[in-house]
């Protein structure tokens, strides 16, 4: 290649920086955001300041209601409802982990060995949406009835001695005990814990695999050591998306428990409802939702789901 | 590094892959000697990743039998196989930093203390510094040095690579073939390396197979394979060919004296890979560079002895070392002509005429019941 003899000649002096793009068009994103925004103010921002001015009143239904500043309302909550709190957490806790028991090896199946099954398989966990959750819940009285095949058969396999002795059901019933609570949560949430798991599974690289069992890794191994750690997403999304719900249900518990499975869902329900007791009724609302967020942030925190991917 | 010791061949006996009424690969038998840089090479679905894949237990074979050395592993799941696997992209735990990844092997068959071990690997690559990096954090060409760490740190008896190479840009490509290159020297590990680029096939192995539609159609080493194909497709498929159609004229001592239009060309016998009898036709095949092109006017200056073709120049394209010509001749409309820039002859121009000629020692000779083309379409597909 010959050299150049002569340099091209030196380059304009760049343009001035253009000015930003139209003045409208600047503002675009915010008026995309504005039909969100209004969304949560009059739906989630005003109501919640509502509550919380209603959950510092004082007053009776007849006289009429006033902001006192009454926050003693909240002990006094805390108080005489500590038990179905505790109880809410605990139901909540056992019908994530039956979920995720569930719904891990479903998820794991459809996910990897469903092949041209996968699709209907999904329509499938997502099929008992189509109709109301009452109804379904109602279902459960019938399948869980004291002379059905469930109860029958768990009590021949002695099963209900097993879970009389550790108190989950009493006598030879499984309706109106904590077991029927926990099996319809377990029910009702387990496609969410689906969806998610299912999701982060199938994204998983199959090489991965091949990968694991090329470096020695026997099929539990690679399991273990590669797709559930990957899984992890999904298994923090579905245990989130079923627990902060159970946590709050009240429609199982009232269908299928009894006066001794009240969770702090149907406390909440009868204050509002039925001896309309509105400022009780939104303080535990305030100290159940602070209580969720509590568990929430530390379970993310010590799950360390955010260094994954 | 070619021991004679053949205790740590790789051994395919009548290896098969169908699927349903496809066959991937049809019933093969392949020797790689221990210590060997062995390279499948083929177009994209020519059976090469198939065969990879048996070795390394990922695939069951439909028929035949592998052996590692003396051992009979047709049926070993793949983590009970002493054999590890570079693969394509990689496959690196994302959620593992680079010392993990590398120690996963070593983890696994419960080894402790792993440190030394990982850290002299990852010097070995070049990625001491990196060993706390997780893998999206490192370039295409760190990852891929993982990836060989990954799998040499087992110090398996073969090292498979299934295109290791094809998710990097040309130079960093050429980087790595050395790289890997020096670390097979430097390790003695048997390499099976798969790669649908001719080009790196011949720099990097010892020995290349060359497969299509799941056979193989020849194998040697790479000078072997490129001055002496035996089928089109080779002859194709690895750099270019001049092939045309002649038909046997009489035979003489060693050489095959040949017609092709109006042409006589000598072709030595030893090097024709067809039967010949007078009035036979061969494929007569000849590769770009060995060919010299002089222009008409001084035809007489060609020395004796030498194979002859005339023809008019249709297009010249120079590209720096060399000049690629485009020759018109009555035997073949596309006869490419490469001819180095050590003195240019002004009168070669697109439209003159010309005399190429050549040693008949260059040529060879193939079966012309072959298809002409085989093996020139994937090339240019692969290449793109």
């Amino acid at each position: 290649m010959s050299t150049l003899t002569e340099a091209p000649p030196p380059l304009a002096p760049a343009e001035p920086a253009k000015q930003s793009p139209r003045k409208r068009g600047r503002f675009t994103p915010y008026w995309l955001l504005l039909p969100g925004l209004l969304w949560l103010v009059i739906f989630f921002a005003l109501p919640m300041i509502y509550q919380a001015s209603t959950s510092v009143q004082t007053g009776s239904l007849e006289e009429g209601y006033k902001v006192t500043w009454h926050l003693a309302t909240y002990w006094d909550a805390l108080v005489e409802y500590w038990p179905q709190f505790l109880r809410s957490v605990f139901y909540a806790a056992a019908a994530t982990v039956m979920c995720l028991l569930l719904g891990y090896p479903l998820a794991y199946l459809i996910a990897f060995r469903a092949g041209r099954w996968r699709n209907l398989i999904m329509i499938l966990v997502i099929a008992p949406f189509f109709t109301s959750f009452l109804i379904r819940t109602l279902a459960w009285k019938t399948i869980l009835a004291d002379n059905g095949p469930v109860v029958h058969t768990l009590n021949t396999l002695h099963i209900l001695d097993l879970t009389d002795w550790i108190g989950w059901t009493a006598g030879d019933r499984v309706l109106a005990t904590p077991l029927a609570v926990v099996c319809g949560l377990t029910y009702n949430f387990l496609p969410f814990m689906i969806l998610p798991l299912y999701t982060s599974l199938e994204r998983i690289d199959g090489r991965l695999h091949e990968a694991a069992g090329d470096l020695y890794a026997k099929p539990w191994t690679t399991f273990r050591k590669v797709t559930f750690p990957l899984s992890m997403p999904g298994v923090v999304s579905g245990t989130l998306l079923t627990f902060i719900p159970a946590a709050g249900d009240y429609v199982n518990a009232e269908l299928l428990g009894s006066t001794d499975t009240r969770m702090i869902g149907n406390v909440i329900q009868t204050q509002f409802l039925r001896i309309l007791d509105y400022p009780t009724a939104a303080a535990l609302s305030f100290i159940l939702m602070a209580a969720i967020l509590f568990m929430v942030t530390v379970y993310i925190r010590r799950s360390g789901t955010e260094d994954l991917v | 590094m070619t021991t004679t010791d053949s205790s740590g061949d790789v051994r395919l006996t009548g290896i098969g892959k169908t699927y349903g009424s496809f066959t991937a690969v049809h019933p093969l038998d392949l020797t790689v000697p221990q210590g060997s840089f062995f390279a499948l090479l083929g177009a994209s679905g020519c059976g090469k990743t198939t065969t990879l894949r048996m070795i390394a237990g990922l695939e069951e074979p439909t028929s035949g039998t592998v052996y590692l050395g003396d051992q009979e592993v047709t049926h070993l799941p793949p983590y009970k196989r002493p054999v590890n696997t570079v693969f394509q992209s990689y496959a690196l735990f994302p959620h593992l930093d680079i010392f993990e990844n590398v120690a996963f092997g070593l983890r696994r068959r419960g080894i402790k203390s792993v440190k030394k071990q990982v850290e002299e690997m990852l010097e070995l690559v070049q990625l001491g510094e990196q060993a706390r990096k997780k893998p999206h954090q490192l370039s295409g060409g760190q990852q891929q040095r993982v990836a060989v760490a990954r799998a040499l740190i087992n110090h398996p008896k073969v090292l498979l690579l299934d295109e290791p190479l094809g998710a990097l840009d040309l130079k960093l490509r050429r980087q790595m073939q050395l790289e890997l290159k020096r670390i097979q020297t430097e390790v003695g590990i048997t390499f099976i390396h798969v790669t649908h680029d001719q080009e790196e096939a011949m720099t990097m192995a010892d020995t290349v197979a060359v497969m299509n539609a799941g056979r193989v159609e020849q194998l040697g080493a790479p000078t072997d394979l490129y001055e002496n194909p035996q089928t089109t497709f080779v002859a194709n498929f690895l750099g270019t060919s001049n092939l045309i159609e002649a038909e046997v004229d009489t035979k003489n001592g060693g050489d095959i004296v040949l017609k092709a239009g109006g042409d006589k060309l000598v072709l030595p016998e030893s090097r024709c890979a067809a039967p010949t009898k007078t009035g036979g036709k061969v494929l007569v095949g000849i590769r770009p560079e060995k060919i010299a092109l002089t222009h008409a006017d001084d035809a007489g200056s060609i020395p004796e002895g030498r194979n002859r073709i005339t023809g008019k120049i249709a297009d010249a394209s120079f590209i720096g070392v060399s000049t690629q010509y485009v020759i018109d001749t009555p035997v073949c409309d596309e006869f490419a002509v490469y001819v180095q820039n050590v003195e240019r002859d002004g009168r070669l121009v697109p439209g003159a005429d010309v005399v190429l000629h050549w040693s008949p020692a260059h040529t060879f000779g193939l079966d012309a019941a072959q298809d002409i083309d085989a093996g020139v379409e994937t090339v240019e597909e692969e290449a793109a």
